[in-house]
């Protein structure tokens, strides 16, 4: 027992070691070994991580089924205790299968991406694809918030490196600066909601957090509660891109496309909803925090989904598309259905990866073109591409059986029946739009006519192997990822709930239950929410179905809502008159004022420094029988005052 | 003891002004460094006398233990004149003046 949990200390650790020699030794990496170590500490990792899986399950059910070691204690100051220590359990067992286990493919398909790199670039590359795996793996698996908040900083690190990859490209240093900034945001609601739990609870170690939080003395719904709860969502808002902070995301679409669909799709942006899942006793006190959560969520579904609808660039759209659906998970949070969270997180993995690596193989096969408007007909082209691009698209979409489907209906049967139907009804909306602006996207891409510049058309070639293995990979997984958690209805086992439902046990046991819910409300939800997806197809298909003539007319027609929309509701516009702007402006009062006051103070000391020894240079003549002179009055004026 | 303390008192001020004369009015340097021992085992007889009118022993391991140390400074002080010397190629004082601030 000892020595396995010692061996799982290694999953984070490898892809570490990985890191470091490809940063260290960037100059031996010929070709691409860098690729290959990197594809091979990951791997190495993902084995140990089904390995620990099959242990856990192994283990017998119920709260105990969890395997919780300390490797170190790393700070202990009082009563204050942050171990280095590991916790698996059905949570971060989850978590920890998606990051090593996806996080493989992509790192397979990037050796395939990144061929066209320098040899040092693709070195640095993997650098920082392993050692996001590593803090990646930190946060999921570390047994207490500070050591969460560890690895929470250093996938915020590796993000904006990764970002801002094409660091000579302006536009992708300003993306990573923009990502990092909007995430430190943030990461001060962290730090201060992990300093006031520590104040509240006397612990973050989360076996102890979790049994002081039973102590019936607590006062659930209590302000202190709800401002830990609501901090904690404010360091998730800005992780995982929510109204107000989701700017980033859309712009951290600059970096390498296989870093998007890993980091900004399918891992470190549901690094959100993994906190607020590991805090749900927390949340589950705070009926007004988890109403706010839901709140958000919902609207940043529909709003991000808006403004996919028009967006021009494929990742763009992509992007957008995430925000939107990882407002779908905060909902799911919110209404208190964490298993249906982390089931979409899971299947979002697959086919948001999926998407995104197929946009890269389309990308990387047009030389670089990311404008959808000039693409088309590709599936003429790249057959392969288009088959697995369809898959993800339809799982996106949630259309049945793909798993978007499952995990996307569970959220909003969830919300339903927790008797928020607003909030139901904007989801199965965003539902609605997340159908036309996939359709949009498969259309112009894919099918249609080409409308490309005919030497671009000839140049077009398919993806390497290295690339389309991962793809369909995940395309079998979007098809049949959905099952590991089908509703109650259809009157099979629910893996994944079963499997999660000791870490939430203690949430459910103060939320409560909602009751039974017969079979008949959930089938006849599920077929309400197909005929929007259906509805959200066809308007698409109205749109774009017949060329471009169509949606030129309604772009004129409506223009000032096409206008708006495309310009992203002016949000960037506004946070640069608002926040931006205004603090550009304070720091170069304060920076003026650093200039004339500090800097004053200390130019004014050395002169003062500089006046004395002016007058004392007259004495350093430099003959050193004046000097014995001196030592001699020096002596006598000793003399005579001691004598005195 | 043969002569009262005031001899030796005398005797050392002598020899401490002769030192003090040469290290202020000679320019060579090994003169004004003989002039610092000079002084140095003037205030030496001085402690010795000292202790031999007292009666007590320990002002004359203390000034043993200023002769060891002055010994090991003379050799310091030696060294650095020697080198200073091939610097410089002179012994005169005043031809030192790169300190000048």
């Amino acid at each position: 027992m000892i020595l396995n949990e010692n061996l799982y200390t290694l999953i984070p650790l490898i892809p570490l070691a990985g890191a470091a020699i490809n940063g260290l030794f960037w100059r031996k990496m010929a070709g691409n070994v860098s690729g290959y170590l990197a594809c091979a500490t990951v791997l190495a990792s993902f084995v140990l991580s089904v390995m620990a899986f099959f242990q856990l399950i192994g283990l017998p059910a119920g709260t105990e089924r969890v395997i919780h070691w300390t490797v170190y204690d790393w700070i202990a100051v009082g009563t204050f205790k942050a171990p280095l220590g590991f916790m698996l359990d059905p949570l971060s067992m989850t978590w920890l299968l998606i990051v090593t286990g996806v996080g493989f493919l992509i790192h397979v398909y990037s050796v395939g991406y990144m061929a066209h790199e320098e040899e040092y670039s693709r070195s640095r590359y993997f650098a920082y694809l392993n050692l996001f795996i590593f803090a990646m793996l930190m946060l999921v698996m570390g047994d207490n918030l500070l050591l969460m908040f560890l690895g929470w900083e250093g996938v915020g690190l590796c993000s904006y490196l990764l970002i801002s990859f094409f660091f000579d490209k302006n536009f992708c240093a300003e993306a990573g600066q923009k990502a990092f900034i909007v995430n430190r945001i943030g990461d001060v609601g962290f730090v201060l909601a992990t300093v006031w739990t520590f104040a509240t609870f006397g612990d973050i170690v989360f076996p102890g957090l979790f049994e002081a939080l039973k102590e019936p003395a607590l006062h659930p719904g209590s302000l202190a509660i709800t401002c830990i709860a609501i901090l904690f969502f404010v360091g998730a808002m800005g992780k995982s891109a929510q109204i107000p902070l989701y700017v980033w995301l859309p712009d951290a679409m600059a970096g390498p496309t296989p870093v998007s669909a890993l980091i900004h799709a399918a891992t470190m942006v549901t690094a959100g909803i993994y906190m607020l899942c590991r805090m749900s006793p927390l949340f589950a006190m705070s009926p007004s925090a988890l109403e706010f959560v839901a709140i958000v969520g919902c609207a940043t579904a529909l709003f991000a989904g808006i403004i996919g609808l028009l967006q021009k660039d494929i990742k763009k759209v992509l992007a957008y598309s995430t925000v939107s659906q990882l407002g779908y998970m905060f909902m799911a949070v919110g209404v208190g259905a964490f298993t249906a969270g982390v089931f979409h997180v899971t299947t979002h993995a697959f086919f948001k990866a999926l998407l995104f690596l197929g946009s890269g193989a389309v990308i990387h096969a047009l030389h670089g073109e990311q404008d959808i408007m000039k693409m088309g007909a590709l599936k003429k082209k790249l057959p392969g591409v288009f088959i697995v691009f369809a898959a993800g698209s339809l799982a996106l979409s949630g259309f049945i059986p793909f798993a978007g489907f499952f995990s996307k209906d569970e959220i909003l049967f969830s919300t339903f029946v927790s008797h928020k139907y607003v909030l139901w009804g904007i989801g199965v909306l965003a539902a609605g739009i997340t159908a036309f602006y996939t359709f949009r996207l498969v259309h112009l891409t894919c099918s249609g006519e080409s409308r490309m510049p005919r030497e671009a058309a000839d140049k077009i070639h398919p993806p390497p192997k290295s690339m389309s293995l991962p793809l369909w990979i995940l395309a079998i997984l979007s098809v049949v990822g959905g099952f590991i958690g089908i509703p109650a209805a259809f009157g099979l086992p629910n893996i994944l709930g079963e499997f999660l439902e000791p870490t939430f046990a203690q949430a459910h046991h103060l939320l409560g239950g909602h009751g039974e819910h017969s079979h008949s409300t959930e089938f006849l939800l599920m077929g309400f929410s197909m005929a929007v997806v259906i509805t959200g197809f066809f308007l698409a298909w109205l749109v774009y179905g017949k060329g471009m003539a169509r949606s030129e007319r309604l772009s004129e027609a409506y223009s000032n809502f096409h206008r708006i929309v495309s310009n992203k509701f002016y949000v960037d516009e506004a946070y640069n008159a608002v926040v931006v702007r205004p603090l550009r402006k304070a720091a170069d009062f304060f920076g003026r004022g650093d200039l004339i006051v500090i800097d004053g103070l200390v130019n004014l000391t050395g002169g003062i420094v500089n006046i004395l020894g002016i007058i004392v240079r007259v004495f350093h003549t430099g003959v050193v029988r004046s000097y014995a002179f001196w030592i001699v009055i020096g002596m006598i004026v000793a003399l005579w005052v001691i004598a005195g | 003891m043969a002569y009262p303390l005031q001899n030796y008192l005398v005797l050392s001020a002598l020899l401490f002004g002769i030192g003090m004369a040469g290290f202020l009015y000679r320019r060579n340097v090994i003169v004004m460094f003989m002039c610092v021992e000079l002084m140095l085992n003037a205030v030496n007889l001085t402690i010795v006398a000292f202790a031999a009118h007292h009666g007590l022993n320990v002002g004359t391991v203390y000034a043993l233990l200023i002769i060891t140390v002055a010994a090991a400074e003379a050799a310091v002080g030696l060294a650095i004149i020697i080198s200073i010397f091939r610097l410089k190629g002179t012994l005169d004082v005043d031809e030192y003046d790169q300190m000048k601030g």
